[in-house]
């Protein structure tokens, strides 16, 4: 079929989009642009390496297109398309020009929130409260009075989370507190968002500084109650 | 004769002469510009005590002292690969009796001569503006160091001496016992090149991560900061990216050289060239994610606040911009050695299609995962729909164990491309071929299902057991394809029957490019590495020991690192292009009156053996 050598790869990049962009938000929380287009990126990557391969399949794939941007033997129907490709690709050019410089009402896009690290008085810590078992249900006794109105039964879905943006920490997702060794708790629960450091600032986090309330005995062991009841392990290196 | 070939042996030495006059001229510049440098200093601290000097009409000195220590880094990293893949290729030629392994690694050696002028000369000016600018950091660093820099000058006498003989030696010493001597001072040059290499590493790896430096003599002092925790794995990470940085410039040479080539003769052999560069390229990159690995569980254990600056910190992004180079790079291998296979061997193209395809789609998928950002950059409604930047689904791709996956299956994508190559053109006629297929296959796949469940299994586990077990095992399980399936295709290979002859110097041009591309991209990498192992230190000349007061102590900001590293690619790709046009100009003029070679730096003896 003539043409079909592009109509796959057509389709593909098509069905792509429209899976990322209307399909994955039927059983997950959508995709940001920036990923969708990263990904879309990637299969065209792979397009063009695998239709380059050889002579003969980067003949039949660019080939045409060659041959239609530079008009050889063209006339009637595919003269027009040409001309109006070549008018409307300058055209498309300035109009995202326009768009990423022209200013807006709209908020600018999220930056990429990081972790924050530790200052160095606290990157050292080790906690000197016992694991013990009595400890720990201490711990989450701590923790269901101060920490579960917004951080929940550890899943971040207390009944304050709503209200917050960005929301607070799931701790059961094993790419939070799991990756963080105890001392970066502390660090955190003691000094809350406005102990953050200085570097990426501004950040955002609602998170109360915990010090004028909590012993840090009492913040030791609510780390203890969170790791035991989120069913995680904090980083250690022994 | 005889006189004619004492003259051809002559002019790399004039070359070298006028390479080492150039050196020492700027050396005694650099000598009388140190006055100069402090032009900005407060006259009324000129004393001892000055802390800082700047020269900030040219920009500042954290950006003068970015640009040439990169540069001398980068230089350093081809002085120091380039011996390597010569001395693996005078060996493999030795062994095969191949003569045109001999006179490729000649060849790298001649580029040798200048480079190592051109790196000893970034060097000496990277030393004095080091002094000029930072004289209170290096009164430290000189005082914990003072013996290893005497070994560190002893060891480039050393290292000086053993490559002028190398060289030099290189026609005299082609046969017998006198060969296995010149084989010996290949050894020797890489050993003295691995130590002149592993000394400096220990001062700037105990500028990130200093020790407790014990009472004692000078000696025992250098030595407790030397056996800092990054040492090591910096050494390790830093060597095989020599090898991988060697190959790949080694790849754009042939490839610009392919590009040009006019003969069918010229075509054939850079053909050639371009595929060896590729390939040490990629027998050094299948480790590197590993010694990358280690090096980063070493500096978090080290101190945790480094470890997140890093990898969860401000300084993430660029291993996400690391992902994406890896992954140029790991595509633009593959993509060679596809491209070999389809223009190499006539009517391979059918057969391997669908193979290359799987192999491309897997290598899309790891990296997709590979490069998806823990958390996302998104518009402020995206991010209400995601309920923050995290996602609940793809948020787990942005975590090591995922990373780790992927490279690991990359790596045996990788791997499986050049065993293809390598079967490409050929019918396996052992009777156990049929099993020994069976065998590789089966340890393939089984490889791959594990290196995915351990993966999988490493959400679901303590950090450490993740870190010390489970990655621990993968990386022993892909060494295990390796070490299984190599032997095997070779065992097979050596009674099967070619049924298509490899021909070559039928690359098309994108094959050059995608040489050119690689080479570039592991350039890249390493201004972006550099800028990334500099930075994580943030605001401290030496780490929790020694506090930057300068103006310059602030991060600079993601964007304008990314202007220095596109700087630092393009001056040093301008340095190499000007080197390798230096070094093969003589043997252009001597094409020119009737001698031999097509090729630079190529031995007059082979040259006739090959005619006759």
């Amino acid at each position: 079929m003539k043409g079909g050598i592009h109509l796959k790869p057509a389709l593909l990049m098509v069905g792509l989009y429209i899976f990322f962009k209307f399909g994955m938000p039927l059983f997950t929380a959508p995709l940001p642009a920036s990923l969708i287009m990263l990904y879309l990126m990637l299969t065209f990557s792979g397009i063009m390496i695998f239709m380059t391969l050889s002579g003969t399949s980067m003949e039949s794939f660019l080939g045409p297109i060659f041959r239609f941007i530079s008009g050889d033997g063209q006339d009637g129907t595919m003269k027009m398309a040409r001309l109006a490709v070549l008018a409307l690709f300058p055209l498309l050019v300035g109009w995202q020009t326009y768009t990423s410089t022209a200013s807006s009402t709209a908020p600018p896009a999220e930056n990429r929130t990081v972790h924050p690290a530790p200052p160095g008085e606290f990157a050292a810590m080790s906690n000197p409260v016992p694991n013990t078992p009595e400890n720990v249900m201490q711990g989450k006794g701590l923790y269901a009075a101060y920490c579960s109105p917004c951080h929940g039964l550890f899943d971040g879905k207390g009944p304050a989370s709503r209200g917050f943006n960005p929301p607070p920490a799931n701790f059961k997702d094993p790419t939070t507190i799991a990756m963080l060794q105890e001392s970066y708790l502390f660090w955190r629960i003691k000094k809350g968002g406005v102990g953050l450091s200085v570097e990426g600032m501004p950040w955002k986090s609602a998170m109360p500084r915990w010090e004028f309330e909590l012993k840090d005995e009492q913040i030791w062991k609510i780390i203890m109650g969170e790791y035991d009841g989120a069913g995680q392990k904090p980083r250690t290196w022994e | 004769m005889r006189n004619h070939e004492a003259l051809q042996g002559q002019d790399p030495g004039r070359l070298n002469l006028w390479g080492l006059s150039v050196v020492g001229l700027a050396l005694l510049a650099g000598l009388l510009g140190v006055p100069v440098a402090g032009w900005a200093e407060d006259a009324a601290s000129a004393s001892a005590a000055v802390s800082y000097r700047d020269i900030p009409q040219l920009g500042g000195s954290r950006n003068i002292i970015w640009v040439v220590a990169q540069l001398h880094l980068l230089l350093a990293g081809f002085v120091l690969g380039v011996p390597i893949f010569a001395w693996l290729c005078e060996i493999v030629g030795w062994k095969t009796g191949e003569k045109r392994y001999d006179k490729l690694a000649k060849e790298f050696t001649k580029l040798l001569t200048s480079s190592y002028a051109t790196t000893a000369l970034f060097g000496g000016i990277l030393l004095f503006l080091l002094i000029s600018f930072y004289p209170k950091l290096m009164t430290y660093l000189t005082d914990i160091f003072f013996p290893s820099f005497i070994a560190y000058c002893g060891l480039f006498l050393l290292e000086t001496a053993t490559l002028y003989l190398y060289w030099y030696g290189w026609d005299v010493m082609q046969e017998g016992r006198a060969k296995v001597f010149h084989l010996f001072l290949g050894f020797l040059l890489n050993f003295f090149a691995f130590f002149i290499m592993v000394i400096p590493n220990s001062w700037a790896t105990f500028q990130a991560s200093p020790v407790v430096i014990a009472e004692g003599s000078n000696v025992a002092r250098a030595w407790a900061a030397t056996w800092n925790p990054t040492w090591w794995p910096v050494n390790i990470h830093r060597l095989i990216a020599n090898v991988v940085l060697g190959g790949y410039i080694c790849g754009a040479y042939a490839g610009v050289r392919y590009l040009s080539a006019k003969s069918a003769e010229e075509r054939e052999h850079y053909d050639w060239m371009g595929y060896v560069g590729n390939f040490i390229g990629v027998f050094g990159l299948l480790p590197l994610p590993f010694a990358g690995y280690w090096l980063m569980r070493e500096i978090y254990q080290y101190n945790q606040q480094m470890g997140i600056t890093l990898m969860g910190g401000f300084l993430s992004w660029l291993f996400i911009l690391q992902a994406m180079l890896i992954g140029v790079l790991f595509l633009g291998s593959n993509y060679y050695f596809w491209l070999g296979i389809t223009h190499r061997i006539p009517g391979a193209e059918a057969k391997y299609k669908k193979p290359i395809m799987a192999m491309l789609v897997i290598l899309l998928l790891c990296l997709g995962v590979w490069m998806t950002p823990h958390s996302l950059v998104a518009s402020l409604e995206e991010a209400r729909k995601l309920g923050g930047t995290h996602h609940p689904l793809l948020g787990v791709f942005g975590v090591m164990s995922a990373k780790m996956t992927v490279a690991n299956l990359m790596i045996l994508v990788t791997f499986m491309s050049f065993i293809m190559y390598w079967r490409a053109g050929k019918e396996e006629t052992a009777t156990w071929a049929k099993l020994a297929r069976a065998v590789m296959s089966g340890v393939l796949g089984v490889a791959a299902i594990v290196v995915i469940v351990l993966g999988v299994w490493g959400y679901f586990v303590p950090a450490i057991v993740r870190i010390n077990y489970f990655s621990v095992a993968q990386v022993l399980i892909v060494i295990f394809v390796m070490l299984t399936i190599t032997p095997l295709t070779a065992l097979l290979l050596r009674s099967a029957r070619t049924t298509t002859e490899m021909i070559w110097g039928r690359m098309p041009p994108r094959a050059g490019y995608a040489l050119v591309l690689n080479a570039v991209m592991v350039i890249l990498l390493m201004t972006l590495m550099g800028y990334a192992r500099s930075s994580s230190r943030v605001h401290w000349h030496i780490y929790g020991v020694m506090r930057d007061n300068s103006e310059y102590a602030y991060s600079p900001a993601l964007g304008y690192a990314a202007a220095f590293m596109s700087l630092n690619t393009f001056l040093f790709c301008m340095l190499v292009a000007f080197i390798f046009w230096v070094a093969t100009m003589g043997d252009k003029a001597k094409a020119g009156h009737g001698a031999m070679p097509a090729m630079a730096g190529g031995s007059p003896e082979l040259d006739r053996s090959k005619a006759h």
